[in-house]
């Protein structure tokens, strides 16, 4: 066995399990595992039984939603009708979830009362993920459940509602959960999956979705940087060299994140757009 | 021999991969063949990739939850 051999192949499957007996004494590889996402309690507590405590992601989302704020205000503050640069790139986003998504989905006039909402979940959810690139906040706001939780949540009422609004109480269940076309019989099977469908499973996703990828995504820096540091610091000889390898990594990762970052903005918007139409078409 | 040590979730998650990588794989690739065909509908066929790619996604995604959930 080379010397450092055994460190190398420790680092490289890097099972959580194994590094955890090796992290007690201080040094050894640290892997990352759902503790990440639970950082200490800054003022408050965040156990199970307290009423509220702030910890380190609440202030990434703090900090990210002010520099937001202030991004969007200073950007139009001084709108004018040939844009400049800063009001351009703000243009550019507003455009694209207007004409991309929600014109694309629900047609020039229905998208109308829904594109505030729409572009501003586009805005929250890009904001939140990209904050999981950023030195040192380096993680997303939406890595832990609330956020996304939140903004499913919003949209499940506002679809409900326009639904409801759109064809009154008893015809709109009727139409999402009594699909006509079918014989009778299939109403035994359909109807509870597509009550379960309008209202756990498509929140549901939408939360699992955005909060899975980012987590995965802090999950897989989080590797790669530890294995760095770890191969760098501790490794023997020759395994520094790999050092290198594992930081290409975590550059290719960061990328890959930023892309992440706006497919995840992107896809949560437009399967919202999705659910609104669903909830405003007519009866075939 | 001394045996493996280690938690079973890491090979669930492994398998978990497998069924929407099949399925994100039939998705992008009929896509790809669509859009060759006609290209003047590939807005409104990537935009529904968009959509089947992100219901599949989240199978693997529920793997890897679970994974986190039950170790």
């Amino acid at each position: 066995m080379l010397p450092g051999e055994r460190i190398l192949s420790t680092a490289a499957i890097a099972l959580p399990i194994l590094a955890e007996t090796e992290d007690s004494s201080g040094s050894g590889f640290h892997a990352p595992g759902i503790d990440e996402f639970f950082p200490p309690a800054i003022f408050g507590s965040t156990d199970l039984d307290s009423w509220w405590g702030f910890d380190r992601i609440m202030l990434v989302r703090v900090i990210m939603m002010v520099a937001l704020l202030l991004l969007l205000w200073l950007g139009i503050r001084r709108a004018k009708l040939v844009p400049g640069r800063g009001q351009n790139i703000i243009e550019l986003g507003v455009e694209f979830v207007r004409v991309q998504i929600a014109e694309q989905v629900l047609g020039h006039e229905r998208a109308k009362p829904y594109l505030a909402m729409l572009t501003t979940i586009f805005f929250t959810v890009l904001t939140m993920n990209i904050a999981g690139v950023i030195p040192f906040l380096n993680i997303a706001g939406t890595a832990r459940v609330g956020l996304p939780l939140v903004l499913a949540v919003w949209v499940l009422v506002v679809y409900l509602a326009a639904g409801v609004r759109k064809h009154g109480v008893g015809k709109y269940l009727k139409a999402q959960l009594f699909p006509p076309g079918i014989p009778w019989p299939a109403y035994l099977l359909i109807t509870p999956i597509e009550a379960l469908q309008v209202f756990i499973l498509r929140p549901a996703t939408l939360t699992i979705r955005l909060l899975a990828n980012m987590m995965a995504g802090h999950l897989m820096l989080v590797l790669c940087f530890s294995a760095t540091n770890f191969l760098l610091l501790e490794g023997g000889g020759l395994i520094k060299l790999t050092s290198a390898l594992s930081f290409a990594g975590g550059i290719f990762i960061t990328l890959f994140e930023i892309f992440v970052a706006l497919l995840q903005a992107y896809i949560f918007t437009l399967l919202a757009s999705i659910y609104l139409n669903f909830a405003l078409e007519e009866e075939h | 021999m001394e045996g493996i040590t280690g938690n079973i979730a890491t090979v669930g998650y492994g398998l978990a991969t497998i069924g929407p990588g099949i399925g994100l794989g039939i998705v992008i690739g009929q896509t790809q063949i669509a859009t060759a065909r006609q290209p003047e509908v590939a807005g409104r066929l990537f935009t529904n990739m968009m959509i089947g790619a992100a219901l599949i996604e989240v199978l693997g995604l529920l793997g890897l939850v679970a994974g986190l959930m039950f170790t």
